[in-house]
């Protein structure tokens, strides 16, 4: 389970927002709304543990993350605005390599099985330098079909999908979600995605 | 886990090898540079290179340390190694013994044959490279701090110089100084055991110290 607790940002002498509370319950799916600069990206990078609340707290399983540390991002996968990928490796490299820095030591079948689900079908070898944005997004998403963890942190992740991609991720998403695991996501896109509890949270 | 982000980084630098040319042959042409100006004054050149062949280390290895983390930094593959589960002073400590097998290796292999040009003997050649296999990793180690620190800073390039070259010092002083006491005919074992003893507690504190400044860095 994951909550936040009166959390507050502060980014410069601007007060983005302030006592924002949320609890997420295994199967349940948080999307975070607000208009440009509300300080969506900023809460999920909180949430993921990559900046400190400037108040309040975040509890993964009614223990604060800054203790959790390791066993906290074991259990989290975070996927941001940056890709994540080198322009230099390949599709099959960026895939083996970044899961396995998340802690999932991957063959290359199961790699490769992964990348034609997300639609990389005969793109495995070609450096990820030469593919389009959309190409680019599905590399990183490709990580979520490897790395098993019960919870998903997603920054925008339908940018620069086309149609068919956009319904992918959404079966993926419902698929994650009925095996009783969690997702917090942003996105601008209007997306149906049936969950057992479904949280909206409106930053001013 | 350690294996591979050593892995990542040298098929990084295959792919990309002006990276890696680049700071060699810096290091080829200014250490070439100095018998040229100098003229063929055999004894001072014998005295100098010692001197000249740490500094031009220290600078080839600054040369490249923007690059150990402001890449991964751009596209966001840093962000990802900070919620790796595994421990981020493993991560850097692989990431600096890379940057040194990429960098630092190539000066030690080149290091015998650029002595010549200051006609050195033997058995300075083999002190002088054993001085600098011990004393490069150093570099990479504490050169990891300084990158971590002024990541994202604009003019950080700059800063890291100002930063990092100050706590090279002692690793230059007996770097050298072993050469200098073997071309002196005293013993030059002490000099170099210190230098294992900064590359030992560098190994150990300096990781430790850089991947704090990369939380601090991309908070």
């Amino acid at each position: 389970m994951l909550q936040g607790i009166n959390l507050a940002c502060v980014r410069g002498d601007r007060e983005l927002f302030r006592d924002v509370n949320f609890s997420l319950e295994a199967g349940g799916l948080m999307q975070v709304r607000g208009p440009n600069g509300s300080g969506k990206t900023s809460l999920l990078r909180m949430l993921c543990g990559l900046s400190n609340p400037a108040a309040g707290e975040i509890r993964w399983d009614n223990a604060s993350i800054r203790d959790l540390d390791g066993e906290y991002y074991a259990a989290m996968t975070y996927i941001g605005h940056l890709s994540g990928t080198k322009d230099d490796l390949t599709v099959l490299e960026n895939l083996c390599i970044s899961s396995a820095l998340a802690g999932f030591e991957i063959g290359i079948d199961q790699a490769k099985e992964a990348l034609s689900r997300i639609g990389l079908r005969g793109r495995e070898a070609l450096p990820v330098k030469v593919l389009s944005q959309g190409q680019r997004r599905r590399v990183a998403l490709a990580r979520l079909l490897v790395c098993k963890t019960p919870l998903w942190i997603l920054d925008e992740p339908l940018v620069a999908l086309d149609v068919s991609a956009v319904k992918l991720i959404q079966e993926l998403l419902e698929r994650h979600l009925q095996e009783g695991g969690m997702v917090v996501m942003t996105t601008h896109q209007e997306i149906d995605i049936t969950a057992a509890s479904t949280t909206q949270l409106h930053l001013a | 886990m350690f294996m591979w982000i050593i892995k990542r980084d040298l098929l990084l630098a295959v792919r990309r090898q002006s990276d890696v040319l680049t700071t060699l042959f810096f290091f080829i042409i200014v250490v070439s540079l100095f018998p040229l100006s100098v003229g063929p004054e055999m004894n001072m050149l014998r005295t100098m290179a010692p001197g000249v062949v740490w500094v031009a280390a220290l600078l080839a290895s600054m040369l490249s340390l923007g690059r150990m983390f402001s890449n991964d930094y751009l596209d966001g593959t840093l962000e990802q190694m900070l919620l790796s589960p595994q421990s981020l002073s493993l991560l850097v400590l692989g990431k600096a013994f890379a940057h040194w097998l990429v960098t630092g290796v190539p000066l030690v292999l080149m290091a015998p044959v650029l002595g010549i040009q200051y006609d050195l003997p033997v058995e300075a050649l083999l002190v002088l490279t054993s001085a600098l296999l011990l004393g490069t990793p150093v570099l990479s180690l504490i050169g990891a701090i300084g990158a971590a620190l002024t990541l994202g800073l604009r003019g950080g390039g700059v800063l890291v110089s100002l930063l990092v070259l100050p706590l090279y010092i002692p690793v230059l002083i007996f770097g050298s100084g072993a050469v200098e006491a073997n071309m002196s005919g005293v013993e030059f074992s002490a000099h170099l055991s210190l230098i294992g003893a900064f590359l030992l507690v560098t190994a150990v504190f300096a990781p430790w110290a850089a991947a704090w400044s990369l939380r601090v860095s991309l908070e």
